[in-house]
């Protein structure tokens, strides 16, 4: 019963900080529609429904996630950082290779927060219906993942050889501009958007976690400095992986296209 | 089963979907890494109820709130012609979505703490606040210009890969300049700024106008908004580390 009444309040207040987060963007529209466009949205019923169903679900969706998943996740980033030195005296120095389960948790959590991220789920219902179906969803919410689950976990690699940032973010800037030329011309702006859309509601709380308690528990970083990152590395990556498998499938296609027209000619 | 009820059921098993990589991840590393037991199995289970209810209820308000919203939004400005009045929606949209962004401010505050501790502003919680506030307001603006770069690109069907680039060779001229203890902000700022809200509205204003516009595409036109948003709060941090 008590628990009831603080799940009960502990959503009151989720919808009320919603609220409060949603409001400028609901003046800004309502006071454009009302004073410059000087007209009615059509079906504002319809609009208005879902207005409340996107606060009440990312309400239910926030309390959710403090209820279940981030405290035991905050948790787990904190005892498999700790874990990880645990047998070393603090003089013997770093050696990368002790945080091997450190990497394999990054990617694992980077890759299935992703596929759980909502806005990324947004864009990509978008893409499918904008391309007519040419780009799947879920294809592409898979490929994000896979770019933001090496991103994490290269950001953790980072962090504990105390590297320097712009190294690796400069490196992937190199890679990316050498695929934009070499991808279709149709997927480029999709792809460009995926870095921003990864890193929201879910992504962020976990992965700065991580890097925060990796940054405090390797001997010689300090959580103030080397604890950011992450997010970055989380937002690079996606535009590589979601390149790399457009230029794939196009690959695969050129060269059935090629046997097929070989065969023909044979 | 009637349609209303299909629809939402199929939302509900979309969600479970969507989650159930994150549930296992935990699960995996909870009981055979860690070898723990899982902690107040009850508060978990009812908290997870909670998140697949929530995400299919935001993607059913995203169907039939946001996009026809944000869309509707793009084709009257068509209509209506006035370029003005769309870069100004433009900013505003930015803007306003990014001042009170919950992670921003967040990130805003450590940031204030790095600096201080770095010795670049006076350790004392007003200098600590005005930092914070000023980076806030730095990171809300270049995202405001940033939707209108990226609208006025639509309008004039400027290829997107120029701007981008030219982009990234400004960060990286930029990180050989600033101070250090910027730059790890900076980079991060770019990923913080594009809220839940914000993505699927401004998603959906971009393909909009590129369908109401002739002669735009709006595969190759329609996005690419969120790009901007990512890419020039870091340009605008590292130039405010550069300044203050």
């Amino acid at each position: 019963m008590n628990a009831a009444l603080d799940l009960a309040t502990d959503f009151l207040g989720t919808v009320v900080g919603t609220v409060f987060d949603v409001a400028p963007i609901v003046a800004i529209l309502v006071t454009f529609q009302a004073v410059v466009l000087r007209q009615r949205p059509a079906n504002l019923r319809g609009i208005v429904t879902g207005f409340v169903c996107v606060l009440l679900g990312l309400s239910l969706f926030l309390i959710g996630l403090e209820q279940a998943l981030f405290p035991i996740g905050e948790t787990m980033a904190r005892q498999l950082t700790e874990a990880s030195v645990g047998g070393l005296a603090p003089e013997a120095g770093v050696d990368w290779r002790d945080y091997a389960l450190v990497y394999v948790f990054a990617a694992a959590i980077g890759f299935a927060a992703t596929v759980a991220e909502p806005p990324l789920i947004a864009v990509a219902l978008k893409a499918e219906h904008v391309s007519g179906g040419a780009i799947g969803a879920w294809g592409l919410r898979i490929a994000v993942a896979v770019g933001v689950a090496v991103g994490v976990s290269l950001g953790c690699f980072r962090i504990v050889t105390g590297t320097p940032l712009p190294w690796y973010i400069i490196a992937a800037y190199v890679v990316v501009i050498a695929q934009t030329f070499r991808a279709t011309k149709t997927i480029v702006p999709l792809a460009y958007d995926c870095g921003g859309v990864t890193t929201s509601t879910v992504t962020v709380p976990v992965v700065a976690a991580l890097g925060l308690g990796l940054a405090a528990s390797v001997p010689g970083r300090s959580p103030l400095i080397d604890g950011f990152g992450l997010i970055a590395f989380a937002s690079v990556f996606p535009i590589m992986s979601v390149l790399g498998y457009s230029m794939t499938v196009s690959w695969i296609a050129r060269r059935r296209q090629a046997k097929r027209s070989i065969e023909d000619a044979a | 089963m009637n349609a209303p009820t299909a629809a939402l059921s199929r939302r509900v098993l979309d969600a479970l979907r969507d989650l159930a990589p994150i549930i296992g991840v935990i699960a995996f590393f909870q009981v055979v890494v860690l070898q723990q037991p899982f902690p107040n199995f009850g508060s978990v289970f009812v908290g997870l109820l909670c998140v697949v209810a929530g995400l299919a209820l935001f993607i059913q308000g995203l169907e039939s709130g946001l996009f026809p919203l944000g869309e509707n939004i793009a084709h009257a400005f068509a209509r209506k012609g006035s370029v003005t009045a769309l870069l100004a929606f433009a900013f505003c949209l930015g803007f306003g979505t990014t001042v009170a962004e919950p992670a921003l401010i967040a990130i805003a505050a450590e940031a204030a703490e790095v600096a201080s501790e770095a010795g670049a502003i006076a350790a004392d919680e007003a200098a600590r606040d005005g930092y914070a506030f000023s980076l806030r307001m730095v990171v809300a603006l270049s995202v405001g210009v940033a939707i209108v770069i990226g609208v006025l690109r639509i309008l004039k069907g400027w290829p997107i890969h120029r701007l981008i680039i030219g982009g990234y060779v400004l960060v990286t001229a930029l990180t050989a300049f600033a101070p250090d203890e910027i730059v790890g902000v900076a980079y991060d700022a770019g990923g913080v700024a594009t809220s839940t809200i914000t993505v699927p509205l401004v998603t959906a204003l971009g393909v909009g106008l590129a369908t109401a516009i002739k002669g735009r595409n709006p595969m190759t036109d329609g996005f690419g908004l969120i790009a901007f948003a990512v890419l020039n709060p870091m340009i605008f941090v590292l130039t405010f580390g550069l300044i203050a």
